[in-house]
């Protein structure tokens, strides 16, 4: 191996500062979606990377369910604060009189607050490009998603009828109306992302890692009590537990993993030994087959 | 979920240390359904553990429901992706597959191999180091095999793993593995393809994918797998050509410029000289950013913020070179264009492309030949379809700094986007003029140096007109090999001798015999050779001398350009007009002008308007020679 040798992880840290500076060159209003997850982590560390010394000349935008944990409200202030970012919050405030019951109606509540909410915020904002910090080996249906994927002025996706994307030439143009969803994580997989993490030290929320917490057992799995909220069914009792969570969502549709984990090594280890991928503790996905498919097009990341 | 490792339990940190050294490998998968190729790509991610036991109950469900193995666990189901895909039972798109070893990371573009999505297929090949071509080992090599093997070879894939499958359904035969390998050599010798290695497998079993098949003992080269691991790339890459196309200009402040961009090939270091094109001002590199700190040098194909000593203008678009190192600033140049979309490509349209971090618009002037990705045939076509490739002239409204394809990948590409719709057409490959197979012409090449001026002579050209007692002019002689057009304009010269004339004779033989005899007989060659026939007559005219070209000029286009470069006025195009048989008998009967027998223009346009036409099939020579004089005296040139 010479000394002009990338690993892995460099050249795709490479490729996606590529990716995030082509955005910011060419579109006149760009925002980069914030989740408050380790892939927001990662992909907002990128973003500080490809314009060190500047600040990214972007917003952050965070689609507010007002279900997510308080941990990662605490930890989303941090992070403005400490970069010195412009972040915009969005609640959808028709969704919020609506008043779904996110116990309830997981997947209602999902569809209004998020996804509609999702859309309500670019298009009040006028956003031609928002990132997302999806990744192709989430999910099935993403594997065949660009890393610039088209949205028609209704926000949807045709998976029928996308660009060619070639090489690192990026189709970035756009009519009024029309919109790009960007994934500067597509080749990245969760090992990945998970390492360059740990090699960086870029901060996370502390749900992830594991911790004593108060939980509720219910539909199979450990739900969190993390506000008054949320109420205690007949024979449900809290308990206190060790545990972390592999993916974060809104506190009602994540379900906690009981674990010792409490270092990244630690949290990787665990996950290179898992049996069952991160998405399984996600409510969402599992109602149907192609489930993940038929959001997408509706104008779900 | 990834392979395994006993030192995941183990010793987690020795684990992600050696983990975090890991190359990445792309790689691409051609072939259609039937060879098996999902079936690959699903061993190859079962094999090396990268499925989650919910997702593989998932496709021990989907075995029974969509399967092809008739409720066996069918490995293929791992890969396809969308819904109604699924359901019609192939894949249509190209999707990505990750997965790795305790050496490499793997990205897999998965592209079908239908006829139709040659579009699909170019675009998995573009970001890929190395290609797995899949044959059938009931079915030996194909049409299909012969197109993938032809885009990926377009598309500059150095590295070709022929893989032999469904060894089982041959009875893992010897002969049969060589023969089809044999076959493949046969025609991949036509194509560029530096790397080519072979191995026989059994996909759906496993054999000679990770762990050597025990079934094949006479196949002694590595698994699959193993060839994955550890073909070397790292000659691929390249370091000599520094390109550094700026993307980004970053201003926190007035006293910080830093120029933001991806080293493309090459290699920047701090304190060397670098030149800004196109403006071609000189600078050094102060400073190479990166927000882990100042680095001394950067490689591609790392991202990363250059600073300059000197303000010098830099903007998106520009690119920073090494002097001595520069690359071609070009508005026209010729490309391998793959078209994307169901609207065809139509030659002359205004369109954009996109190439590092520029977009120019301009349009393709012309479309040499398409190519038939199955014969690898070369024909003439008005425009190019969805999936259909050719060799083109572009033309562009401002230059392009470029080098060619297969140099450098990516300042030898570009796409091809529609002003309006906004959609991506087509993808383009720089073909670079050394390496070219092809010749072309010269019409509308601008001089090497744009400094150059003519000169004036001392000596007008009435008074060379009153010394000669003539007109200088131009008369070309066209018809096809065998009307007799040196035969006449030698005799033409000698009675113009006679008469106290000055004139001379420029024969397409004896051009070719000298000036031309880097050309051929192509179209573009002939035009290029009477682009210098007639460059070389208006020198002659400038002499007072008047220019006799016996030339076969097959196109009228041609023709026109010449009489541009010369002056209506004085060229004059002259028919030798004759049966096609009674050129062909002449030149057998003469049996000596082997060259031109051979080289029978495959079409020829006789000129539609000529200044004189002459029967050369029942006129005489000396019948001609009167007419062709008649004509001189007539225009007042004699």
């Amino acid at each position: 191996m010479t000394r002009y040798h990338l690993t892995h992880l460099k050249q795709l840290e490479a490729e996606s500062i590529h990716i995030i500076r082509e955005v910011a060159s060419e579109f006149s209003n760009p925002v980069m979606l914030y989740s408050i997850g380790k892939d927001s982590a990662c992909m907002l560390w990128l973003a500080l990377k490809a314009f060190y010394p500047a600040k990214p000349p972007f917003p952050l935008l965070h689609v507010d369910t007002t279900w997510k944990f308080q941990a990662m409200y605490e930890h989303r202030s941090e992070m403005a604060d400490r970069f010195g970012l412009d972040l915009i919050r969005f609640v959808n405030e028709e969704g919020l009189q609506q008043n779904i019951d996110p116990f309830k109606f997981s997947g209602k509540h999902t569809t209004v607050m998020k996804t509609e909410g999702l859309k309500m915020a670019l298009n009040k904002y006028k956003f031609d490009a928002a990132f997302g910090g999806a990744r192709r080996d989430e999910e099935k249906s993403r594997a065949k998603e660009r890393v610039f994927s088209f949205r028609d002025e209704h926000h949807r996706w045709d998976p029928k009828n996308q660009r060619p994307e070639l090489w690192s030439l990026y189709n970035t143009r756009v009519n009024p109306g029309e919109s790009i969803r960007v994934f500067p994580l597509s080749n990245w997989t969760e090992l990945d992302v998970w390492q360059y993490i740990h090699l960086e030290n870029i901060p996370l929320v502390p749900l992830y890692f594991a911790a004593p917490r108060p939980v509720v057992h219910r539909n199979g799995i450990w739900i969190m009590v993390d506000d008054e909220r949320m109420k205690l069914r007949p024979g449900e009792v809290v308990e206190e537990k060790m545990v972390r969570f592999r993916t974060l969502g809104c506190y009602p549709l994540t379900g906690a993993v009981e674990s010792e984990a409490t270092t990244l090594p630690q949290i990787i280890q665990e996950m290179l030994l898992a049996k069952t991928s991160e998405r399984q503790g996600r409510l969402i996905d599992n109602d149907e087959e192609g489930s993940m498919e038929e959001k997408k097009r509706e104008g779900y990341f | 979920m990834s392979h395994h490792s006993d030192l995941i339990a183990t010793d987690i940190n020795a684990y992600l240390e050696q983990h975090e050294r890991k190359e990445l490998l792309r790689f691409i998968t051609c072939g259609s359904v039937d060879d098996g190729k999902s079936t690959l790509i699903g061993r190859l991610l079962y094999d090396s553990k990268m499925i989650y036991e919910d997702q593989l109950a998932k496709i021990e469900k989907d075995s029974i429901t969509h399967g092809t193995t008739g409720g066996q666990f069918d490995p293929a189901l791992l890969t396809d992706g969308l819904k109604a895909e699924r359901e019609q039972g192939i894949t249509i798109d190209v999707a990505y597959r990750y997965f790795s070893t305790a050496k490499r990371k793997f990205i897999i573009a998965d592209t079908p191999g239908h006829v139709q999505y040659t579009r699909n297929m170019a675009t998995g090949a573009s970001t890929a180091d190395l290609a797995i071509i899949l044959i059938d080992a009931r079915h030996g090599v194909l049409e299909q095999t012969r197109r993938h093997s032809f885009i990926v070879s377009l598309l500059g894939i150095k590295h070709i793993l022929v893989a032999i499958n469904k060894m089982d359904l041959v009875d893992f035969s010897e002969e049969i593995y060589d023969k089809i390998r044999d076959d493949y050599h046969g025609f991949a010798s036509r194509l560029d393809i530096p790397d080519l290695h072979f191995i026989p497998i059994a996909a759906l079993h496993g054999d000679n994918v990770v762990d050597p098949s025990p079934r094949m003992p006479w196949y002694v080269g590595s698994t699959l797998m193993s060839f994955l691991e550890n073909v070397y790339i790292g000659s691929d890459r390249n370091f000599e050509d520094l390109r550094f196309p700026v993307q980004y200009v970053i201003r926190p402040n007035l006293d910080y410029r830093g120029f933001a961009g991806t080293i493309t090939s090459g290699i920047i270091r701090q304190g060397e000289d670098v030149i800004v094109l196109p403006s071609k001002r000189q600078s050094k590199v102060k400073r190479i950013v990166t927000m882990d700190g100042d680095v001394e040098e950067a490689f591609t194909p790392m991202s990363v913020t250059v600073v300059l000593e000197d303000e010098v203008d830099v903007s998106r678009g520009d690119m920073l070179v090494r002097p001595g190192n520069i690359p071609k600033t070009e508005q026209n140049f010729e490309a391998m264009v793959v078209w994307m979309h169901d609207q065809p490509m139509i030659p002359g349209k205004q369109y954009l492309f996109k190439q590092t971090t520029k977009s120019i618009s301009g349009n393709i002037s012309t479309l040499r030949y398409q190519i038939d990705v199955n014969t690898l045939h070369r024909a003439p076509s008005p425009g190019l379809k969805l999936n259909e490739i050719g060799r083109c002239r572009i033309s562009l409204a401002e230059t392009m700094i470029m080098d060619g394809y297969r140099n450098n990948r990516a300042t030898g590409s570009f796409i091809i986007i529609d002003r309006i719709s906004n959609a991506t057409l087509g993808a383009g490959m720089i073909l670079d003029r050394k390496t070219s197979e092809d010749r072309e012409d010269h019409w509308e090449v601008e001089p090497g140096s744009s400094s150059l001026t003519p000169s004036l002579s001392k000596v007008s050209e009435d008074e060379r007109r009153v010394r000669f007692g003539q007109s200088p002019v131009t008369i070309l002689f066209t018809g096809l090999p065998g009307a007799g057009k040196s035969t006449l304009a030698y005799a033409l010269e000698r009675e113009l001798f006679e008469a106290g004339r000055a004139a001379t004779v420029l024969d397409g033989e004896n051009i070719r015999l000298g000036l031309s005899r880097d050309l051929g007989f192509g179209d573009e060659e002939r035009s290029e050779n009477l682009r210098r026939t007639a460059e070389v007559a208006k020198l002659m005219n400038h002499a007072g001398l008047i220019c006799i070209l016996a030339l076969v000029a097959p196109r009228e286009e041609t023709r026109r350009k010449a009489q541009e470069l010369l002056g209506a006025d004085q060229f004059f195009v002259i028919h030798l007009d004759a049966p096609q048989s009674v050129c062909q008998r002449r030149n057998q009967v003469a049996g000596e002008n082997k060259a031109e027998i051979a080289e029978f223009p495959t079409q020829y346009e006789p000129p539609q308007t000529p200044d004189l036409r002459l029967d050369t099939e029942k006129q005489s020579v000396a019948e001609c020679l009167a007419q062709v004089f008649e004509f001189l005296e007539q225009r007042q040139i004699i």
